[in-house]
């Protein structure tokens, strides 16, 4: 029965980590460089702080991930584990969020602030940071998992539902 | 985790015990640990209630300042023959921060919903259990809103030179300012809820019968 639970768990957070790693390494392969009108415009992950924010914030997330596997179940250190489990979903939410907003912007633009959208330019650019933001959502969604199952074994050990 | 409640509440019978045990020898004392429990009992128990009370107050005035936000300036666009064209540019918060706004109204109701019908949950564990869940939701919304906010002013106070996008600030200085105002209360609001969601999470999990949230 522990070995399930624990074979579940491991399981869930491989799949967290390759997620996350996939938005990361994504969002920094993203480059892009055109010319309009005579002026040459190129577009890269680096020149947006938020973007700067995603990345570093889902490379930390998949380190994390990839060494809690090592942590022995029902020690104090995977109560440890499960509070900073909240903290990294809460900041990979902010990073998504984030991204998604300045993603917004560049594709619609803001006609009262005046800025002009730029996916019609680097077309290619954009495809990659909405890549990069399908994925960060899905690794976020493994989190949600992972911090529900972790609650359930921690307060039902006991539960019927397990073999 | 059971070994733990029942040191818990052996610790507290304990107590109880240590100030009942001499009454004859020293009453003062007796009744000083008494009144002290007292007093720790009703701060405990208005816990929950002024973090509630400060959250609705937070995120009421984060929705308020960034909803009422909008400033607006005239400007001279061309010149044609001798009289000039005015044309007035206006900033408004409904540009992109209108789901900052919509979570912040939402979350503020929210909290004012539960506060009024705290009696009908206090001691149910169901309700007790569903609001608590709701709680996390409505602090993770919160937070999507602040760092989408956060984003769009940090772009806006500094504009970014790749894109071509000009920083607003420097015209619109007071809807800036503002919006800054709206945002720190936003994240203010959002710190109270996650003090509320850990009360929450501990009334829930060490005690079988929730008593307070």
């Amino acid at each position: 029965m522990a070995k399930v639970q624990r074979l579940i768990s491991i399981v869930l957070r491989l799949t967290a980590a390759a997620a996350a790693a996939a938005a990361a390494i994504i969002m920094v392969t993203s480059h892009e460089t055109t010319s309009f009108f005579g002026l040459e415009m190129e577009a890269k992950y680096s020149y947006t702080p938020s973007f700067i924010f995603f990345v570093v914030a889902f490379a930390v997330a998949c380190a994390y991930s990839l060494l809690v596997v090592f942590v022995r179940p029902g020690s104090t250190a995977s109560r440890l584990v499960l509070m900073s489990d909240v903290i990294i979903g809460m900041v990979l939410t902010g990073a998504v969020a984030a991204a998604g907003a300045l993603s917004e912007v560049g594709k619609n633009g803001n006609t009262h602030a005046g800025w002009l959208p730029i996916c019609v330019q680097v077309h290619e650019y954009c495809n990659r940071v909405m890549g990069a933001l399908i994925a960060g959502f899905v690794a976020l969604v493994v989190y949600f998992l992972i911090i529900m199952y972790s609650l359930h074994e921690l307060a039902e050990p006991l539960c019927s539902c397990h073999y | 985790m059971l070994t733990r409640t029942a040191s818990w509440t052996s610790h507290s019978s304990m107590d109880l015990e240590h100030g009942s045990k001499k009454p004859s020898a020293a009453p003062t004392a007796a009744t000083s640990t008494s009144t002290i429990l007292q007093v720790r009992e009703r701060f405990m128990a208005l816990q929950p209630i002024v973090l509630r009370a400060s959250a609705i107050l937070a995120t009421a005035v984060a929705a308020a300042v960034m909803g009422l936000n909008t400033q607006s300036y005239t400007a001279v666009v061309a010149i044609i023959g001798t009289r000039p064209l005015m044309q007035t540019f206006t900033a408004k918060f409904s540009d992109t921060p209108a789901y900052f706004v919509t979570a912040n109204a939402i979350a503020g109701a929210y909290n004012l919903a539960v506060l009024l019908m705290r009696r009908l949950i206090l001691r149910r564990r169901t309700a007790s259990l569903i609001v608590h869940m709701l709680d996390m939701v409505i602090m993770v919304m919160l937070a999507t809103g602040a760092a989408t906010a956060a984003s769009m002013a940090y772009l806006g106070k500094n504009g970014n030179l790749h894109t071509r996008w000009n920083p607003i600030c420097d015209k619109f200085g007071s809807f800036c300012n503002r919006g800054g105002i709206a945002l720190v209360s936003s994240f203010i609001g959002v710190a109270l809820m996650l003090a509320l969601n850990l009360l929450s999470a501990a009334a829930n999990a060490s005690r079988p019968n929730a008593v307070g949230h």
